[in-house]
């Protein structure tokens, strides 16, 4: 496959002190692409995340995301490039003294200028599209259960239609009926807008319905990287207990079969 | 760019053409035109076959127009159609609730703001009161005081303030030195600027100006160690843990206070004399030696009015601190409101108590 790349990272080194969590790590996302991203606890699944959008400087390395370097990036490339993504945190990181609506209106207001009613229709559009109800808007986020304020998470992240969508965590939290329906949104949305989806998840069920490929990171790099049939194949003990222990029930036998066949 | 073409077709109807990218930038000079075009009589159809990219804002205008006035859309790639079913799905089918202005909202408003402000203050009071009888309890039960709790927050509200409260005495002193140097020396009364100093530093400004000083340091810093663990779930933890977070968080912050304060007070002074001494000497040519004999012959009884309100200040800083702290919602906005609200609160409360204290001593004849 020859798609364009539109996250690249090069010999990425991060550090906390003499805790070294990333040591020459190499990843790219394609274009169009969904890419889980999983690991154990402590691994740096969310450290790698903040040095791609560049909330976090790294000690050494190369991001480049949309064909423009984030590290050591000025304020105008970045401002650019905030433009095209959206980023969704683990419990949605809403700004805890605006609405729901208004929280995804605030991208909208400083990035656009729109009349007031449209942005106010397009962010109840956001509201519907990420399951909530209509009447969720006017809530603010302490009012929110857990899962609706991921879900409101993910509409301000959507908010100005981004190309890259970084998702952390997305579906821990929800309920099973909500995380596929999450899960579904995330197909539907990548297959209309050609969205790259770049997902840290520990959910085998996200990572199977939704993932084209996965990236295991371990051994402060990535250490394989393939689709979930390929995932099954590797022999490395990590890999192994991640996607053959007990929670892992879901057929996959019967998915790669599918998958081979169609 | 986006573009637009209308053209009447065989039925007596219209198709419209969108071209192009039709995405959030743009938007809205699209949804205009497409309004304009698709003001006729016959059945309007929107052909979406030339879009380059379509993004949800673009999916909704498509999906909106057609809703809203009955036109179809022919044409799209099965991606885009796709999107505009998805976007379609999630548009809310009802009109949001607006929220109404009636006439009289600002009556209504001063109504409820004077029933909380009561509210308040009745709460308040009974946050006193649970304070009040965790005090006795644990006067009771010595064992249950948090002594390393205490001793780490008497160094936080008193030993690290005891600069800023003895250099803000001290200047304080100087100032009250100088400007009656000025008035005094008109009647030839010099030495009378040392009963000027010492009676108005020991009575009042001593302990009023320190109270003021921790209201700022301490008040606001309770309300924020508080609040950010109420936010942080610690005080509910604490609660299903079976401690008493009146016990583990109030009760140090305001005993440590209640032993602080007077010393801070006495500190503060003792710094305003100092102060006020210098300038009388440098100024006024008023002798150290002078100073003190003039000092000792003023009645303690300043001193000790003064030194007597240290404990009540105390109380009030250290309550209300604390019981701001506990009204902390879990959002940052409440967070700093309350911050605020507590250093107001608590610097207002003790210069009322201030002035009823000087009533009351008035009465007494001290």
């Amino acid at each position: 496959m020859t798609m364009p790349h539109v996250i690249e990272v090069r010999g990425l080194v991060n550090r906390f002190g003499k805790n070294v969590v990333h040591d020459g790590l190499n990843l790219d996302l394609a274009k169009g692409e969904v890419l889980g991203v999983v690991g154990g606890s402590g691994s740096g699944k969310s450290v790698l995340l903040r040095s791609i959008v560049g909330l976090r400087q790294p000690a050494a390395g190369k991001v480049t995301v949309l064909g423009a370097e984030v590290t050591g990036a000025d304020d105008a490339t970045m401002q650019k490039l905030e433009r095209r993504w959206g980023v969704m945190f683990q419990d949605g990181a809403l700004f805890s003294g605006l609405t729901v609506r208004e929280n995804i209106e605030a991208p909208m207001r400083e990035r656009l200028h729109l009349d007031a009613k449209l942005r106010r229709s397009l962010a109840d559009l956001r509201i519907g599209m990420v399951g909530l109800p209509a009447k969720a808007g006017a809530l603010y986020p302490s009012e929110l259960s857990g899962g609706m304020r991921k879900r409101a998470g993910l509409a301000r992240a959507l908010a100005l239609d981004p190309e890259i969508l970084f998702l952390d965590e997305p579906t821990a939290g929800l309920d099973p009926i909500g995380a596929s329906a999450f899960d579904e949104l995330i197909g539907s949305l990548r297959q209309a807008l050609g969205l790259s989806v770049f997902l840290v998840t520990h959910d085998l069920d996200t990572l199977q319905a939704t993932c084209d490929r996965i990236a295991v990171i371990a051994d402060k790099k990535v250490l394989v990287t393939g689709t979930i049939a390929d995932m099954m194949q590797v022999e490395e003990p990590w890999v192994q207990a991640y996607f053959h222990g007990p929670r892992a029930h879901f057929d996959l036998a019967g998915q790669a079969a599918k998958k081979a066949g169609g | 760019m986006s573009e637009l073409q209308a053209k009447a077709s065989a039925d007596g109807g219209t198709t419209i053409r969108l071209t192009g990218p039709v995405v959030l930038a743009g938007i809205e000079a699209l949804a205009a035109q497409l309004n304009t075009a698709g003001a006729t009589t016959g059945p309007v159809s929107i052909d979406l076959s030339g879009i380059t990219t379509l993004d949800t804002a673009g999916a909704w205008l498509v999906a909106t127009t057609a809703r809203q006035s009955g036109h179809t859309w022919i044409g799209a790639s099965a991606a885009h159609a796709a999107l505009i079913d998805v976007v379609s799905r999630a548009i809310p089918s009802d009109a949001p609730v607006k929220t109404r202005y009636v006439p009289f909202q600002y009556l209504e408003m001063l109504g409820r703001l004077t029933v909380a402000g009561l509210g308040g203050l009745v709460a308040i009071t009974g946050f006193f009161g649970l304070v009040v009888a965790r005090l006795f309890h644990t006067i009771l039960h010595p064992s249950r005081l948090r002594l390393t709790a205490l001793v780490f927050h008497m160094q936080q509200a008193g030993l690290n303030a005891v600069p800023i409260v003895a250099l803000m005495a001290f200047l304080i002193g100087v100032v009250l030195a100088y400007q009656g140097a000025d008035q005094l020396r008109q009647f030839g009364a010099q030495v009378f600027v040392v009963d000027l100093i010492s009676i108005s530093v020991l009575r009042e400004l001593g302990i009023l100006l320190t109270a003021i000083i921790v209201a700022g340091r301490s008040a606001s810093a309770y309300t924020a160690a508080i609040g950010s663990m109420k936010m942080n779930q610690e005080v509910d933890a604490m609660r299903t843990l079976g401690l008493d977070p009146i016990e583990v968080l109030v009760l140090p912050r305001v005993l440590a206070l209640l032993f602080m304060l007077p010393v801070l007070g006495f500190l503060a002074d003792i710094a305003g004399l100092l102060g006020g001494a210098l300038m009388a000497w440098y100024e006024l040519r008023v002798t150290p030696g002078t100073f003190q004999t003039r000092l000792l012959a003023t009645d303690v009884s300043h001193f000790l009015v003064g030194i007597a309100k240290a404990p009540f200040f105390a109380v009030i800083i250290g309550v209300i601190g604390c019981y701001q702290g506990l009204q902390v919602e879990s959002n940052a906005v409440s967070l700093g409101r309350l911050t605020s609200r507590s250093v107001v609160q608590a610097i207002f409360m003790v210069i009322l108590a201030d002035a009823t204290f000087s009533v009351f001593f008035a009465a007494m004849n001290l």
